[in-house]
């Protein structure tokens, strides 16, 4: 009697330990990770400056004073004023919003079709010649020369439809999403090609379960994993992308601020008010670098290979 | 091997002609019209004369048609007909793909601008492999030293920061602040004498270095992740238990196989360093391809613009086709799938 009692206090103390689900699991390697700790406070910093700045900051971005043009960083204009002295800080606030939500509204777009493709081309065989063929097809596309033509073209009419800046927001993210798909796809395709082959999912096809039920519930959790660390990753690459076609001078027009509009704006007076394109340049540089610190941190923290090293 | 090469190519033909297809048709569908800024004082019958000189008088199919004979047939003879100076056919006459807003051939502005954009390409791609290539195989060999981790710092900056931003920040430091070399590139500038090669020296610095930067990043880490796959490898503690030194290890037997991907890689990332150049040549006045294709868009100019397009295409497909060949003749097992 006296050993059971002993024995009891021992076996609560274990059961009781801190549950830990999957995701708790990835969160703790992840925070282990140092870059990938400094690149989510980067990103947060950045991200809750963006969104909250504009309301303790409320300077209009578009309000022309030609009194106070080209002004250095003071205490008045933290980042200094651009040639028509608008407010650096308030235009690169606005300007991040913009940034950032291009980013996640095109990895959406391309995260759903890409896992999409890639899901039907690896879990139906008579579908996979054909999405892989096209796959293939899409990924030989020269990318930035056709957004530069896609945007071009389209811009004027989407304008009228949409106004002005919805319509080219909506242009934007829909080109950048639809032109990023494919390599999603392709890490989808392979992931959902080796789970089909598991036990768990021989179980379910055995009870009689359907064949698009199988994929949507039993397959397609077991390849979250890949698809959240593309996601994380295309959100910076939409970034510079809309970053890069701005910069081109194709991109939003100067009245809407993104953060590669900006230096767009700035670089032919690049030598004389260099504050104009340091700011949203480090910015952008700031936020991709987050972005990939914490996509090798979830790539590390997510793949079960690595687990328990 | 021969038939290996043979099914590559049947499969690249029907992806270039989809890709014909779906720029053509982009272009085409596109709610612009080439009149459009004409003066409104032209009358429409004018116009519509400008509109079938501009030969857009016939349906889509045909136009496409005749788009690809002149892109496949008609330009290359005239280009081979410049090039050796023998006579094939009745050249004077033969229908040429002309740009709208020159009005001369597009073969002809393409071959004006290419040896720049060739020259910057080329020069920061060897440079970028002449860094990275080493630094990752020292980076794996002596994995989380002071080097590795240096080396992974660089890399990451290097990917996360863009061109357009690294190429600012060297005008504003290089050229403004320090006046080492000028931030616009002179292509006018002739190589004669030392002092012009000096020139071209100085102005050609700064955008392979910018290219560089981005290229070598990706490599590097690339190169680095081969080697430390290999390392482990039973090949390789053979090779140790033979008594090799690491030197020769590494050298031979190692970098050996682990440059085989790394090879492939170098190969199908330089159509992607050609799109990297068209912000390249933005930031440094680079008159080369890029500049081309950002004026035709500007302009539009279709006939410009779809020829640069496809050819940026073919680039894709023809280096994706080479990575393929190249890894088939470095690594016997992927030709058996």
């Amino acid at each position: 009697m006296s050993v059971q009692s002993e024995a009891i206090p021992q076996l609560t103390a274990v059961t009781t330990r801190k549950y830990r689900t999957l995701w708790g699991d990835v969160w703790v390697k992840f925070r282990k990770h140092r870059l990938a700790m400094i690149g989510l406070t980067i990103l947060t910093i950045i991200i809750l400056g963006v969104l909250i700045g504009p309301f303790i900051y409320a300077e209009d971005p578009e309000y022309i004073d030609f009194a106070v043009a080209n002004l250095a960083p003071n205490a008045e204009h933290p980042f200094g004023t651009d040639n028509l002295g608008r407010d650096q800080l308030a235009r690169n606030l606005t300007g991040g919003r913009i940034s950032i939500a291009v980013g996640i509204t095109a990895m959406l777009i391309s995260m759903t079709v890409g896992s999409l493709v890639g899901s039907l081309a690896g879990y139906y065989p008579k579908l996979d010649g054909p999405l892989m063929r096209f796959t293939d097809m899409m990924l030989a596309l020269p990318i930035l020369p056709l957004l530069l033509v896609i945007i071009l073209l389209f811009r004027d009419s989407l304008r009228t439809v949409f106004g002005p800046e919805t319509g080219i927001f909506l242009l934007i993210v829909f080109v950048i999403g639809i032109l990023n798909w494919m390599p999603t796809s392709r890490v989808v395709r392979a992931s959902v090609l080796s789970i089909k082959e598991k036990e768990f999912v021989e179980a379910a096809v055995s009870i009689g379960t359907q064949q698009h039920i199988v994929l949507a519930k039993h397959v397609f959790p077991n390849v979250l994993s890949p698809i959240i660390v593309a996601a994380t990753l295309s959100v910076a690459s939409a970034i510079l992308t809309e970053s890069a076609l701005s910069f081109l001078g194709l991109g939003f027009p100067s009245d809407v601020p993104t953060w590669g509009r900006l230096l767009f704006d700035g670089k032919d007076f690049l030598t004389f008010t260099p504050w104009v394109v340091i700011w949203p340049g480090l910015f952008i540089s700031l936020v991709v670098l987050g972005i990939n610190f914490m996509g090798d941190g979830l790539r590390d923290a997510l793949d079960p290979r690595l687990r328990d090293r | 091997m021969g038939r290996y090469i043979a099914r590559r190519l049947l499969t690249a033909i029907p992806t270039l002609i989809a890709i014909s297809f779906i720029i053509f048709v982009i272009l085409d569908l596109a709610p612009n019209d080439p009149t459009g800024n004409l003066p409104l004082t032209i009358p429409p019958e004018v116009k519509q004369q400008i509109r079938i000189s501009l030969g857009l008088g016939e349906p889509m199919h045909i136009r496409y048609l005749k788009w690809m004979q002149q892109f496949f047939i008609n330009e290359p003879l005239n280009l081979l007909e410049g090039t050796t100076g023998i006579k094939i056919g009745d050249s004077a006459n033969r229908f040429r793909l002309r740009s709208w807003a020159t009005r001369g051939p597009v073969i002809d502005l393409i071959i004006e601008r290419y040896p720049q954009t060739l020259w910057v390409v080329g020069l920061s791609y060897i440079v970028s492999i002449i860094i990275a290539i080493p630094l990752g195989v020292i980076s794996a060999v002596r994995q989380y030293s002071w080097l590795d981790q240096a080396g992974t710092i660089f890399s990451m900056i290097g990917y996360s920061v863009p061109t357009f931003f690294t190429g600012l920040l060297a005008i504003i430091i290089f050229s403004a602040n320090l006046h080492w070399f000028p931030s616009i590139y002179d292509t006018t500038l002739k190589v004669k004498d030392w002092a012009s090669f000096v020139l071209q020296l100085k102005q050609i610095v700064m955008p392979v270095t910018v290219l560089a930067l981005f290229q070598t990043a990706t490599l590097n880490r690339f190169t680095r992740s081969s080697v430390l796959d290999n390392l482990p490898l039973d090949y390789v503690r053979t090779v140790r238990a033979k008594g090799f030194r690491e030197y020769y290890v590494i050298t031979i037997h190692v970098l050996r196989n682990s440059l085989i991907p790394v090879v492939t890689l170098i190969a199908l990332g330089i159509p992607t360093i050609f799109g990297g150049a068209i912000i390249t040549e933005q930031i440094f006045r680079i008159n080369g391809l890029g500049a081309l294709l950002i004026i035709a868009i500007q302009g539009s100019d279709i006939p410009l613009v779809q020829s640069l397009t496809f050819i940026f295409a073919i680039l894709i497909v023809a280096f994706n086709l080479i990575a393929d060949v190249i890894y088939g003749v470095l690594d016997p097992r992927i030709r058996y799938d």
